[in-house]
């Protein structure tokens, strides 16, 4: 039996060809929704499976340090390390700033990490090139995404970088490429002011008649040294033991050391749930009305091309045609279509992804859930034009 | 003829459909989970490697002579001004002297009064030495004229009273010249004091140096111990550096360093580390240390100038030695991927010490010869699929 679909198809096949094309792009563009807001997920996990951290302890009543500014004492982590169940414990400030490339700003977030051994909290976990930082000042390992190379030299604030080594997906919640520096060189870029200001600084304190006794020497040199100290990191990052509970060492280290902890689960939940919860909302709200729009669209282009062929049907009925063979071509039909609609529209979401400037992630999971929507929508909308079909008056053929 | 056509247009499908079939494999093998992770790999090798230690410092004088008033008053006059070079003894400036030469004019004529009261104590001395001598005779003379009766018993009593009331006015003048000799000699040690205080009055630099700073203004009152001038030795310099603790193993006196100067910053000077200082830095956790120029630069740096300071430490002995890139963190353990047969095992090793090119000593774990992952695209698990390239791209090298 010769198939009555293929040979509609094959008699058109331009029109079948431009119109799967055509749904093809639409399925792609709401693939590649679907990757945006799965990207916007994975930039705020893959922040925290970086940071290699399974506590953080934060500044007291605060979401620090990624949903709001914290700081604590930069000499905690020591009592931190002491603390029951801890392995390693690491200081670590994060700052979002604008570095300067060439001519144009990148937006990175700056992180300070102690120089050591790779695989310590904070530090990055893989390299596509270069070495990890090694020196205590001056050095600094960025993403990829800031376009910077190894060998560049990077200026944040006063002082200007050397870039030894390459990461790659390492971003901020906001999806801003990491720059990793050492500790000391980012508390000082984090909280170190201008020149300006600290020549005004010293000179207001020097104008302050009570700091700047006459009879007291070396006051004012004192009160002004303890103006520019810094001794403040924004979180500790803490590794447990094998085996530690986490809810139980946070307990402790916020019973006695007075500080805000967050396990892995509340921060995932203070990242997805707080800090990118409207913004994710927002694009999810977008893909739904796009899902819908597409698979709408979907539905009005089948059923229009059975519509187009319904004198045909007519004449197929008229010479007798099974009503099963007419419902099983429009059906075959339609399903040819959407698949061939949904290979074009994969391919060129895998294609134009990576051009976007944020994390296109596209799950495998998402395809066949896309896949299948089709499949459906597919046949809901055949089985309108099947209805119309079966309704066909076979006179129509010869009216 | 139709079936023809229908052929050709079987076929003109199928040349459509099947690359597009064929691309939709590719991009489903080649993106997402199912996608090989490109790595880069190289062979283990045993190799000396030289750890070197990396520390930040700022220039200083071994020596900075803060120079000022020992006691409060106002300053006169400075002599010399920020830049100078100064020898030891010269005169930089002095102190306002307020009534300082009346005082002395005052205890000089006091000086002068005490010796006349000392010359007429004197005086008085030999006065009531003749009386004293006189009464004596006079009593011995009355003592044999009453042995003959020749005077009554009554007379020669008053001359024996007589002879000890001069000794006793005699004894009492030589006290008085004594105690006016003492008064003239405490006068004269006051003068001296204040002729001593004149001269601190003024400043002298007491080595050979540079004028730094200039901390107060003629005009000015200071108080006692406060800086007025500082002035340095300029040709003993070093370098106050500090080490981060975490780093710092190996660090010993006398091992050789480079030094960079910020100013100059690709200018090399070779020095030294003269010391580790007994005290480290408990709330910075750094270890302090000196460095010095093994010859001083010609153009002196300023003090206060930051310095980067490079220790070299000996060569460890050849090992096995992997870059610090292929060390990755799995399931809690520090160790790197190895790779056999186009696959990957993770490998867990003990790491030794590093350089500051970013190789890494195995002490434990590897042997040489291995091939073992150094970048990769993505973190990796055993069941990650690898593909080897050459380089992951973003490296000049």
């Amino acid at each position: 039996m010769i198939s009555l679909a293929g040979r509609d198809i094959l008699h058109s096949w331009g029109k079948f060809v431009l119109t799967g094309m055509g749904l093809g792009l639409l399925i792609g563009v709401t693939l590649t929704m679907g990757g945006v807001y799965r990207g916007m997920v994975d930039d705020a996990k893959v922040l925290l499976d970086n940071s290699g951290a399974d506590l953080w302890v934060v500044q007291r009543e605060t979401l620090g340090p990624y949903a709001e500014s914290s700081s604590i004492y930069d000499d905690a982590w020591r009592s931190v390390s002491g603390m029951p169940g801890v392995e390693t414990a690491a200081n670590v400030t994060y700052l979002t700033t604008q570095i300067r490339r060439g001519g144009e700003d990148v937006r990175a977030m700056v992180v300070g990490v102690s120089p050591g051994v790779p695989g310590a909290p904070g530090q990055p976990g893989y390299l596509i090139a270069g070495r990890h930082i090694a020196r205590s000042h001056y050095e600094a390992v960025a993403d990829e995404a800031t376009g910077f190379r190894t060998g560049d030299s990077i200026r944040i604030r006063r002082n200007s970088y050397t870039v030894v080594g390459l990461t790659r997906r390492m971003v901020s919640s906001g999806g801003d490429p990491m720059v990793f520096i050492p500790l000391k060189d980012a508390q000082e870029a984090q909280f170190l002011k201008d020149n300006d200001s600290i020549l005004q600084q010293r000179r207001r304190t020097a104008a302050n008649p009570s700091l700047n006794r006459p009879g007291v020497p070396g006051l004012l040199d004192g009160v002004i040294a303890s103006q520019s100290g810094n001794p403040y990191v924004n979180a500790v990052l803490v590794r447990l033991l094998p085996g530690a509970d986490p809810e139980g060492t946070a307990e402790h280290i916020r019973r006695w050391m007075r500080l805000e902890v967050y396990t892995r689960e509340q921060m995932e939940e203070i990242l997805l749930g707080k800090l990118i919860a409207t913004s994710s909302k927002q694009i999810g709200m977008f893909l739904v009305i796009l899902a819908i729009v597409s698979a709408a669209i979907v539905a009005f282009i089948i059923y229009t091309l059975t519509l187009g062929k319904i004198r045909e049907i007519a004449v197929l009925k008229l010479i007798g045609t099974r009503n099963r063979t007419i419902v099983g071509m429009i059906l075959q039909q339609a399903l040819a279509l959407g698949i061939l609609g949904f290979l074009i529209g994969k391919i060129s979401a895998t294609f134009w992804a990576p051009i976007f400037p944020k994390y296109v992630l596209l799950e495998v999971r998402d395809a066949v859930t896309g896949l299948v929507a089709v499949i459906v929508m597919c046949v809901l909308s055949s089985l309108l034009a099947i209805r119309v079909a079966m309704k066909v008056d076979p006179a129509e053929a010869i009216g | 003829m139709k079936k023809g056509s229908t052929r050709g247009r079987t076929l003109l499908i199928a040349a459509v459909l099947l690359p597009l079939g064929a691309l939709f494999v590719y991009v489903m093998m080649n993106s997402g989970p199912f996608a090989p992770v490109s790595v880069t790999v190289t062979e283990v090798r045993d190799r000396e490697i030289s750890p070197a230690l990396y520390g930040i410092g700022v220039v200083d004088s071994r020596a900075v002579h803060r120079i000022g008033a020992t006691s409060p008053g106002r300053l006169l006059r400075l002599d010399v001004h920020v830049g100078e070079r100064v020898s030891a003894g010269q005169t930089l400036g002095a102190m306002d002297p307020v009534d300082m030469k009346e005082r002395i004019e005052a205890q000089t004529a006091a000086v002068r009064r005490l010796k006349s009261v000392v010359a007429a104590a004197g005086a008085r001395v030999s006065e009531t030495a003749a009386r004293k001598e006189y009464a004596e005779t006079q009593a011995h003379r009355y003592e044999n004229l009453l042995k003959t009766k020749a005077v009554s018993v009554e007379a020669a009593d008053a001359k024996r009273q007589e002879r000890l009331v001069t000794a006793a006015a005699w004894s009492s003048a030589r006290a008085d010249a004594e105690a006016a000799r003492a008064e003239l000699a405490r006068s004269e040690a006051d003068l001296k004091a204040l002729l001593a205080r004149k001269d601190e009055l003024v400043l002298v630099s007491p080595v050979d140096g540079l004028v730094a700073s200039r901390e107060a203004e003629p005009g000015s009152t200071v108080v006692a111990g406060q800086t007025v001038l500082q002035v340095v030795d300029t040709e003993a310099l070093w370098i106050s550096v500090r080490f981060d603790q975490a780093s710092a193993s190996g660090l010993g006196a006398g091992l050789p360093a480079d030094i960079v100067l910020r100013s100059r910053p690709d200018e090399i000077f070779p020095g030294s580390i003269l010391r580790i200082e007994p005290l480290a830095d408990a709330v910075t956790e750094e270890l302090l240390a000196k460095a010095v120029f093994e010859k001083n630069p010609s153009v002196l740096p300023p003090l206060g100038e930051l310095a980067e300071v490079t220790v070299r430490l000996p060569a460890l002995p050849e090992g096995p030695v992997v870059p610090d890139a292929s060390l990755q963190r799995f399931n809690g353990r520090i160790g790197v991927w190895t790779m056999e047969n186009g696959s990957i095992a993770f490998r867990p090793v003990t790491v030794g010490r590093r350089d500051l090119n970013g190789f890494v000593r195995i002490l434990e774990g590897l042997s040489g010869g291995e091939r073992v992952v150094v970048y990769s695209m993505k973190a990796l698990t055993p069941r990650s699929r690898v593909k080897v390239v050459e380089r992951l791209g973003g490296d000049d090298a």
